[in-house]
């Protein structure tokens, strides 16, 4: 099992709009504000430039290379490469797709052949499906009124609302954590695309080839899972009536 | 109580939540979504916890590449500035 490439401590780098559930169906966005002047200082030899992208971008490319290939060691070597990629190819770069969308797409590909030469026991699409298709309820069945019940299928032990200054607490987030870290591997490569790096759902399935609706089954019992991991840290009588 | 309309059950309703926030349900399934929530508090709690959940995934931080790859890669780009220069 591939580990997990999450560090503590947890500062709170990307509190904005990605924090919310992203309403309407994902659409590859276009040439992002500012992707014009960045790849203009870039063709210009700005090293700013450069280090603007290896912050945006780094940690992100790793966590996608790791999908990939085997260790951390040929992931590195696969972002290292996709960046003289991208150095050697910026010229070519006509803005029709965004520069991100465009960077990693170099990454995935270079880390599909690498993936291959390390001969890597499973491609993810096939990993993906049969982890998508294995059928899982998001909630424990005994939740819910049985058949011969009035109301079938309605809570017997329904969720009760979580206090607010223990959801905020970091050893929370720690709980959300190693919740990730049980995933199986689709389900959390998913989620960490989705969740953590904010990701629409088509640049999650392009990136590793699934189709879309693999993608949202496997985000929905990843996210299913961890919210089950944080009633059970948050509430736990409710888990056990 | 209001736990179960005719078109919905709660556990129905629980495997659509992602669904229902990307906006891949159809508009009848969406339309019985809303109706479900606005008629069962339960859900409604449920609702929020996976909003909650997606919240609380956000702040996670992703592991950085280390200072000796970084240096590596500046050390990179010199070269391929240096070789357009010329």
């Amino acid at each position: 099992m591939a580990e997990l490439a999450l560090t503590l401590p947890f500062a709170a780098k990307r509190q904005d709009a990605r924090l919310m559930p992203r309403i309407g169906p994902g659409r590859a966005k276009g040439a992002a504000a500012g992707d014009a002047e960045i790849v203009e200082r870039l063709r210009d030899g700005d090293e700013r430039a450069f280090e603007e992208l290896i912050d945006r971008y780094g940690a992100m490319m790793l966590r996608v290379a790791r999908m990939f290939v085997k260790d951390r060691a040929s992931a590195e070597e696969v972002v290292q490469e996709t960046w003289l990629g991208v150095l050697n190819g910026i010229d070519r770069f006509e803005g029709r797709s965004s520069l991100k969308t465009w960077i990693f797409r170099i990454l995935t590909n270079r880390a599909k052949t690498r993936g291959e030469r390390d001969s890597r026991s499973l491609p993810f699409s096939a990993l993906a499906s049969a982890e998508a298709e294995a059928d899982e309820p998001s909630v424990d069945p005994d939740r819910f009124l049985g058949p011969d019940s009035a109301t079938p299928g309605a809570w017997a032990a329904p969720p009760r609302a979580w206090p607010e200054d223990r959801l905020l607490a970091k050893e929370t987030i720690g709980v959300v954590e190693d919740a990730i870290e049980m995933l199986p591997e689709a389900q959390r490569d998913v989620i960490l695309l989705r969740d953590v790096e904010g990701w629409s759902p088509m640049e999650v399935s392009d990136a590793l080839e699934i189709t879309d609706g693999n993608q949202r089954v496997l985000l929905h019992r990843a996210r299913s899972k961890v919210r089950a991991a944080l009633e059970e840290y948050l509430d736990p009588e409710v888990v056990q009536p | 109580m209001s736990l179960f309309t005719k078109d919905i059950a709660c556990q129905e309703l629980v495997e659509l939540v992602t669904a229902y926030f990307d906006g891949s349900l159809s508009r009848t399934e969406r339309r019985r979504f809303r109706a479900h929530i606005r008629g069962c508090p339960h859900c409604t709690a449920y609702v929020e916890q996976m909003r909650q959940t997606i919240e609380t995934t956000g702040r996670l931080t992703e592991e950085d590449i280390g200072p000796e790859a970084r240096d590596e890669l500046l050390e990179a780009f010199r070269g391929w500035r240096d070789g357009r220069a010329t």
